[in-house]
């Protein structure tokens, strides 16, 4: 199809502020997907999305409209997936800004449409949810209207749900949202927006051909990576995958690939025909590194191979997730793996759990630090039991955080913020109701609970997001945590100085309640180094004896000692001392506690 | 079945004049028409029995219920039948001793009897459901005495709900004042589903630290007052206080040595020849069998050498004396005793035939909890019966051994 005819969009929404609705309603009025075939939220094929209500891996879906192929390229809806956000804006020409009418604009939609604004994406801004009764068209417009530079009249009213202005949506990106403009003569580049691992294919590549066209078998080439394949297959979503000869600028699709690994080829990076190679990639090719990382131990050991197979498949369908085998004296072997961030932490455990069946022991989370030795050799730590004790400097992950909130709450949110060490840049407001406040945070205290303490001392109000901003100095150091003399590996922690003797007391105090009396005395600790900065001890048992023992009795006593003994075998042995696995799980649950 | 010159016997007299609270035993209340014909059906029992006696029996025990509330002539006839032995004990409880009946027991060659005071204190009595009042106990003692008696074992009990140091102070002074010659002290154990454990079992959990240290007071006082605590829970006289005697309890000693036993009566247990039987509980069953001259229905349990292993072990560390490590090989683990010396809660000597171990004083008083640790992880635990034991079996018992007992 002539470029012209094409229209390449996102939808930008906060999370269930209706995109997945509207994609459906987008497909239904396009006759793409039979109505018997239709299910609620076509593009969310992962169970688990399904059932959190957002969209983890982006897919892209062709369909018609009075002429014109539009092309649908859904976007990650959260925080972790920034990159990837960006990777999918910048393969369309627009997007559509779906906001609540009854909400408002919510950090995370503004920073994606910060993000769209500065690819100069032609924004389409649409207040969903009309039919709601305590929806508020106007305000939301206003407010869409002032953050867009427009007049509030170009602000779509729609209800994905009911199909009420759906179709004018659908007229709007023809008018207002231009074609591409790639150069149909120039040497083939596609710009690669997603990727997912298709058991018997292989690794299937979702594209925007910005130059030039691909055809079914020719021999390509990842520009930024050096991968080389042969294209297998090349076809369009629409949203079943439908083969095609040929995919040209302008146009969006799938690649085959027959590669074995997601690794290989990375989102961002750009296609090119080994025949006719392009001297130039497309910009903004990023190797996203993993900033969050945590060690995944299975509770029964047996577990460890399977563990293993499952963290090998996941891996295949998600090239952000890292992960290298860790042993853990307290806790046996497991792997310490690393995540773009928290949410993708929790959906990689929960499948972990739900899709594989894995019973696991989850460590506090924590970030990639840069820590300079006394020699002056660079060491980035994934893990707080690595810290060198030694070091000049330790540096540590910043965000930009923006948080939105109702002007009653910016006092609480300050507060926290300062609290979380965080640096004051702005404060803006959206309406005379509703400020954005800009921070600058360490991502670390993130990590910890601030999303969990943002929620509970805004009564949920608030919405919150954040973008990486390099790595800062930090005034940081190691505690570790100590039983019977002896260092609990999994538990040692990174923190900085002013919070050490609190968390180490925390946690030396919790561990006191949930180790079981021991027939000696034993020291727990939290230390800096040799500087010992907490200390409790749990008093030895003074007896355990049953009472009574004679000729009626021994059978029961023996059988009482087999199931004590039985029991112990349950136990971790750390410096001697028997600490059952429920210690270690109160003592990672922790922060889990003081959320609530 | 090889013959086992079993030389202790164990005989229980189930009935009480009331069930105490806090008890668990195989008890039957009343029932003072059934005593003569429970007797005959522990004699026809006896008569089964009897060739795996050897022909000199070192101890014979009579314990309860309350062997002394047994009707007299039915007592009597007990004691006239049962083979003679060196220490003949019978345990007491203080309301029914009386001198008609400290003469039946002398007369029937009692010379050991074991009294059940359980404290001084009449709130902390009251609380335990005993009848006998403190003066009732002290008297109980004088009569046995005036009757002869010189070896008599008072019971205490400790941990009770309400009982403040001083309480347990009050009555190991009035106990250490009877100078009995042996005495045995437990710790109040609330048992699961009991009735006392219903009524106490709250407040019983709230003082458990504040009683935390009364078994070390008990062992502290009566270790003064010139008593060996040579059982975890269990004193006698030290010999010089009684012309050289051994008073520790010969027949318990037995148990603690994991000798074989012959155990007769509802609910009694035996262990003969690496095997474990149990009567069953129900007084009704076990009068029907023996009336009509079959064996109680009983479970039984076969005790390989590992398991008789490890039980030599649990039970020889209760004792103050050295066990000879020969008796527990295999049962041992090896490097958690050397943890355990290292700690001191284990000492390790040269005993007649070998290298032998003791608990130190603290390790006594975890006794528990260190068994557990040095016992070493049974390879396989015993789980069925032996195939061949089958034949052993009752007629009236059903393929699978029903575990209804709870004791």
């Amino acid at each position: 199809m002539e470029q012209d005819r094409i229209r390449n969009f996102a939808i930008i929404a906060h999370i269930d502020h209706g995109k997945s609705t509207l994609a459906d309603r987008i497909l239904e009025l396009t006759d793409a997907v039979p109505e018997r075939e239709m299910r609620e939220q076509v593009l969310d094929s992962m169970e688990l999305e399904r059932e959190r209500g957002i969209t983890i891996k982006a897919q892209a879906v062709r369909v018609l409209w009075r002429g014109h192929q539009l092309n649908l390229i859904d976007t990650p809806g959260h925080v972790d997936f920034t990159y990837e956000v960006s990777r999918s804006l910048q393969a369309c020409e627009g997007a559509l800004l779906v906001v609540d009418a009854a909400q408002g604009i919510e950090a995370q939609t503004l920073a994606n449409a910060y993000l769209a604004l500065e690819d100069e994406l032609e924004i389409v801004p649409v207040a969903n949810k009309i039919d709601l009764p305590q929806a508020d068209p106007e305000g939301t417009a206003a407010e869409l209207a002032e953050l867009l530079g427009e007049s509030p009249e170009r602000v779509l009213r729609m209800s994905a749900k009911t199909g009420v202005g759906v179709e004018d949506v659908l007229d709007a990106i023809v008018e207002r949202i231009p074609p591409p403009t790639g150069d149909r003569d120039a040497p083939a580049r596609a710009l690669v927006f997603d990727s997912s691992y298709d058991q018997y294919r292989g690794v299937v590549a979702f594209v925007r051909v910005v130059d030039g066209r691909f055809e079914t078998r020719e021999p390509l080439r990842a520009m930024a990576q050096g991968t080389t394949f042969e294209a297998e297959e090349l076809g369009v979503l629409s949203p079943a995958r439908v083969p095609v000869e040929s995919l040209t600028a302008g146009e969006v699709g799938y690649v085959m690939t027959g590669l074995k690994d997601v690794s290989r080829l990375r989102v961002g990076d750009t296609l090119t025909s080994r025949r006719r190679p392009a001297v130039e990639a497309l910009p903004g090719y990023q190797d996203v590194k993993p900033m969050v990382f945590a060690g995944i131990f299975p509770i029964d050991s047996d577990e460890y191979p399977a563990l293993r197979d499952a963290l090998e498949r996941l891996k295949l369908n998600d090239a952000s997730l890292s992960y290298e085998p860790e042993t853990s004296h307290a806790l046996g072997f497991g792997f310490r793996c690393g995540f773009l961030g928290l949410l993708h932490m929790e959906i990689v455990r929960e499948r972990l759990e739900r899709e594989f069946d894995l019973d696991l022991l989850i460590t506090a989370p924590n970030v990639a630090y840069r820590a300079t030795k006394r020699d002056g050799e660079v060491v980035e730590v994934h893990n707080p039991a690595e810290m060198p004790r030694e070091v000049d400097t330790v540096e540590e992950p910043y965000v930009k955080a923006s948080v939105i909130v109702p002007k009653d709450y910016v006092g609480p949110v300050m507060e926290l913020a300062t609290d979380r060490r965080g640096r004051f840049d702005h404060m803006e407001y959206l309406n005379e109701g509703r400020v954005l406040l800009s921070y600058e945070l360490p991502l670390g205290e993130i990590v910890l609970d601030f999303y969990d303490q943002l929620k509970s001392r805004t009564r949920g109000y608030a919405s919150f997001d954040y973008d990486l901003a390099g790595f800062r100095p930090g005034d940081l150091t190691r505690v570790d945590i100590l039983v019977g003399g002896e260092q609990v590996d999994a538990l040692s922690l990174v923190v900085h100085r002013d919070a050490a003797y609190d968390r180490g007391r925390q946690l030396v105090e919790r561990l006191r309640e949930e180790i079981p009396r021991q027939l000696f005395d034993v020291a727990v600790q939290a230390a800096i180094g040799s500087r010992v900065i907490a200390r409790e001890t749990i008093k030895a048992k003074r007896k355990d004896v049953l009472a009574k023992c004679y000729g009626g009795d021994i059978t029961r006593k023996r059988k009482l000692l087999e199931k004590q003994k039985k029991g112990k075998k349950r136990m971790k042995q750390v410096g001697g001392v028997e600490v059952p696995q429920e210690a270690f799980l109160a003592v990672l649950n922790l922060g889990d506690e003081r959320k609530r | 079945m090889t013959t086992a010159a079993v030389r202790h016997l164990y005989v229980h007299l189930p009935f009480c004049a009331h069930r105490c609270g806090y008890c668990d035993f195989v008890t039957a209340v009343g029932r003072e028409d059934q005593h003569g014909a429970y007797v005959d059906s522990l004699l026809a029992e006896l008569g089964l029995e009897q060739e795996i006696l050897a022909p000199r029996l070192e101890t014979v025990f009579l314990g309860g219920g309350t062997p002394t509330f047994t009707a007299p002539d039915a007592l009597a006839r007990v004691l006239e039948t049962l083979p003679a032995a060196e220490e003949v004990t019978v345990e007491a409880n203080p309301e029914t001793v009386t001198p008609a009946l400290a003469r039946l027991l002398r007369d029937g060659g009692v010379n050991r009897v074991s009294l059940g005071a359980q404290s001084f204190q009449p709130h902390l009595l009251d609380v335990l459901e005993r009848r006998a009042t403190p003066d009732v106990v002290r008297e109980a003692v004088y009569l046995l005495r005036d009757a002869g008696f010189d070896n008599i074992s008072l019971d205490l009990i400790y941990g009770i709900p309400g009982q403040g140091p001083a309480d347990l102070e009050g009555d190991l002074a009035e106990a250490v004042a009877l100078a009995p010659e042996h005495l045995s002290c437990y710790e109040l154990e609330a048992k699961p589903g009991t009735r006392f454990t219903r009524a106490h079992g709250a407040e019983l959990a709230r003082q458990v630290d504040a009683m935390e240290d009364y078994f070390e007071r008990v062992v502290d006082t009566l270790v003064s007052a010139g008593y060996r605590w040579y059982e975890t829970a269990n004193f006698c006289l030290e010999p010089e206080r009684r012309e050289g005697r051994d008073l520790r309890a010969r027949h318990n000693l037995a148990y603690w040595h994991a000798r074989d036993y012959l155990g007769l009566g509802v609910g009694a247990v035996s262990t003969v020849a690496g095997m474990r039987r149990r009567n069953k509980p129900s007084l009704g069953a076990y009068m029907r069998a023996t009336r009509s001259g079959r064996r109680p229905p009983r479970e039984l349990e076969a005790l390989d050498d590992e398991t008789r292993a490890r039980e030599r072990l649990l039970l020889g560390l209760r004792l103050d004396e050295p066990l000879d490590l020969g008796r527990v090989r295999g049962a041992l683990d090896e490097q958690a005793c050397a943890r355990l010396v290292a700690r001191d809660l284990v000492e390790l000597s040269t005993g007649e035939d070998g290298p032998a171990m003791t608990l130190t004083r603290r390790g006594r008083f975890l006794g528990g909890a260190v068994t557990a640790e040095i016992v070493a992880w049974p390879a396989q635990l015993p789980a069925e019966l032996p195939a061949q034991l089958s034949s052993e079996l009752p007629a009236e018992l059903p393929a699978e051994l029903p575990s209804e007992l709870v004791a």
